[in-house]
């Protein structure tokens, strides 16, 4: 950690916060709090520079014109860059996941990425609503995703990322893929409080952020019923 | 009305009957399904020689509504769609089920507001909010401000009431006039009615530019777009009217947020040539609406209900509710929307100190959203296992659409 606490910011929560995106930040920081880690959390709006120092970067999903305009701020303001030089987290949410590659669609125009991670986005020939599931990547030895989907965008990978996860349900990148992450930073189509539905995931970034092989475990049964009444939502809409 | 017109009304009128006698719902829907199968024009037939507003909006419509149409009353009898169907099929249903009427204020989807423009040709229509709602299925905010704005180009001549505080809304309300293609900007009636909920209008709908806050004003910094000034202001517990007259308000529904409602009700009275001071003593008639803020006892437990249908009314509904035991009931079926991530932009916190008990279909990502926000809870599997696990006395719930519906009907339908 860059110092004594863990520090946490929202990236452009007055541009990239459509629905919920605030629950990752909540999440993160009460997992932290409940293991005895001081932790300090920033709300940075996109008319205010973005410190380079902190742990965690946390970027929403967003309409089209905020994203667009959140990716310009981002590449002028040059903050999260430096951070990621520095070896911080990113974790992205739809939009957000988007504007970490070369390029996306906003307003039927190409946009320049952030260029942080290999992989470009353009429109898909329909709208990805719905749950969404698929099997994590298993060198970041995690249990299976769980969310829910909202997104017009299809995403290819090229080789610098690895899938977040192959999908079991839902479309996530291109119905076979979901998600990428390469180092310390990691994006997802799982939208908004994606963080609510896996806590592992959770507990992966603050295991990234801190440098720990293992924190102590809480208890999660509420979100483990969540998981499991999800998981047989979706396997009951298979069946139909 | 031709004849066609005349049939399809009057089974219209007997199948909402029977849909009530039969106990399957309201009938304000089933019956202008009917009527409009067999004429495709009867909302424009029904409409025709009446005096109507429409009322639209994300949040606060249904009661908006209700106390709009108890203040146009003064004039006359109003035909109205108080059960909250707010489709072509619920209108058309409570036109034909009013009969002949001088008056009608109907409450009208969001989505489907040119439509109904369109059908009924108001005298005026109040637009009171835009703000996000089922995210996984509606439009979003910036979307449906721009089919608002498109539909009012197509009817200059109809009277808006709108919301100043919400640049969304004003937006939508100002479209650019072209006299020489003879486009005229539409008559405006600016209210503030206090608005908690800013989180959807940072951007600006004209330019993309950030809109800056500063009490209640509000600005585009890249564009000229403002907060324009209100004609109609609540004022403590009353309203000010654009003479300047303060007129107090006294309710039966809980709330600084009805207040507000009232002021967009005597201003859309108003513009039917209503009095603020003749129609104030009508709005303290109206004790609950579709359901919501009824009160029924049970089992010694007081119940009252209240709805919260998306994040602007949670807040909404914590300031309306008593420090009391509270039941929160969340489904996420078709007409809630699907995706439930909308409960991590409501902070529950104001229910720490309450005893908190939680059910619904989705009862588990709501333990999940409180124990994140250290709202300690109880799960509990049924209405019945909830009353029971309440103490006698005041029990508050809130419900979103569906969640809602099920319980007033397990509470007979109260209205």
């Amino acid at each position: 950690m860059s110092t004594e606490s863990l520090r946490i910011v929202w990236v452009y929560p007055d541009l990239l916060s459509t629905y919920g995106d605030r629950g990752n930040m909540l999440i993160l920081a009460r997992r932290a709090q409940l293991r005895g880690m001081p932790v300090e959390v920033m709300e940075v709006r996109s008319d205010q520079r973005l410190p380079a120092t902190a742990d965690i970067y946390l970027i929403g999903g967003g309409e089209d014109g905020p994203q667009a305009l959140g990716a310009q701020r981002l590449l002028a303001d040059g903050g999260l860059h430096r951070a990621v030089a520095q070896g911080s987290v990113v974790f992205g949410v739809c939009a957000g996941y988007q504007l970490l590659g070369t390029s996306f669609f906003a307003k039927g125009t190409r946009c320049a990425g952030l260029e942080l991670l290999d992989l470009s986005s353009d429109r898909g020939p329909t709208r990805a609503v719905g749950e969404l599931a698929g099997e994590i990547d298993p060198r970041l030895g995690i249990p299976a995703l769980s969310g829910f989907e909202n997104h017009g965008g299809r995403t290819h990978l090229g080789p610098g990322v690895a899938p977040l996860a192959r999908v079991t349900a839902g479309v996530g990148n291109d119905g076979a893929t979901e998600g990428a992450w390469r180092g310390k930073l990691l994006g997802t189509y799982s939208h908004g409080p994606a963080l609510a539905r896996n806590p592992a995931l959770a507990d992966l970034l603050l295991r990234w952020a801190t440098g720990a092989h293992q924190l102590p475990p809480l208890d999660d049964t509420w979100a483990d019923r969540l998981r499991a009444e999800r998981r047989a939502a979706v396997a009951a809409a298979a069946r139909v | 009305m031709p004849l066609r017109a005349k049939v399809a009304s009057s089974v219209s009128r007997t199948a909402a009957a029977l849909s009530r006698a039969a106990g399957r719902g309201d009938g304000s829907v089933i019956g202008g399904w009917i009527g409009l199968k067999i004429d495709p024009d009867l909302l424009a037939h029904l409409s025709a020689g009446r005096a109507i507003a429409l009322v639209s909006g994300t949040n606060g419509k249904t009661t908006t509504t209700r106390l709009a149409a108890a203040a146009v009353g003064v004039l006359g009898r109003v035909a109205t769609n108080s059960f909250g169907a707010n489709m072509p099929t619920g209108h058309t249903s409570a036109l034909a089920k009013a009969g002949s009427t001088p008056y009608a204020v109907l409450e009208v989807d969001e989505h489907y507001l040119a439509q109904v423009l369109e059908a009924t040709e108001p005298h005026v229509v109040a637009l009171l909010n835009l703000s996000r709602d089922q995210l996984d299925r509606a439009k979003e905010v910036a979307m449906m401000a721009q089919l608002w704005r498109a539909a009012l180009v197509r009817h200059a001549e109809v009277r808006v009431v709108a919301n100043a505080d919400d640049p969304m809304v004003v937006w939508a309300a100002t479209p650019p006039a072209d006299p020489a293609r003879g486009i005229n900007a539409p008559h405006v009636t600016w209210f503030s009615a206090g608005q908690r909920w800013h989180d959807d209008s940072w951007v600006c709908p004209e330019c993309g530019s950030t809109i800056q806050r500063s009490g209640e004003q509000w600005w585009c910094t890249g564009c000229p777009l403002r907060r324009p000034e209100p004609h109609w202001t609540v004022e403590d517990d009353g309203v000010l009217d654009p003479t300047g007259a303060w007129h107090k308000i006294t309710l039966q529904l809980p709330g600084k947020v009805n207040i507000g409602n009232a002021a967009t009700a005597l201003a859309v009275a108003a513009e039917f040539g209503v009095r603020p001071v003749d129609a104030v003593s009508r709005l303290g008639t109206v004790t609950s609406v579709a359901g919501r803020y009824a009160q029924v006892t049970r089992d010694g437990r007081n119940i009252r209900l209240l709805l919260a249908k998306n994040p602007a009314s949670w807040l909404e509904a914590f300031d309306m509710a008593d420090e009391a035991p509270t039941l929160l009931s969340i489904n996420a079926r078709d007409p809630d929307g699907l995706d439930t991530s909308w409960l991590f932009d409501v902070d529950f916190a104001p229910l720490r100190g309450r005893q908190v008990l939680i059910t619904g279909d989705r009862a588990y990502d709501l333990a999940v959203r409180l124990e994140v926000n250290g709202v300690p809870f109880q799960h509990v599997r049924t209405f019945d296992e909830a009353v029971r696990t309440a103490p006698p006395g005041r029990l508050e719930v809130i419900a979103n659409y569906t969640a809602f519906q099920d319980i007033r009907a397990e509470l007979d339908r109260v209205n």
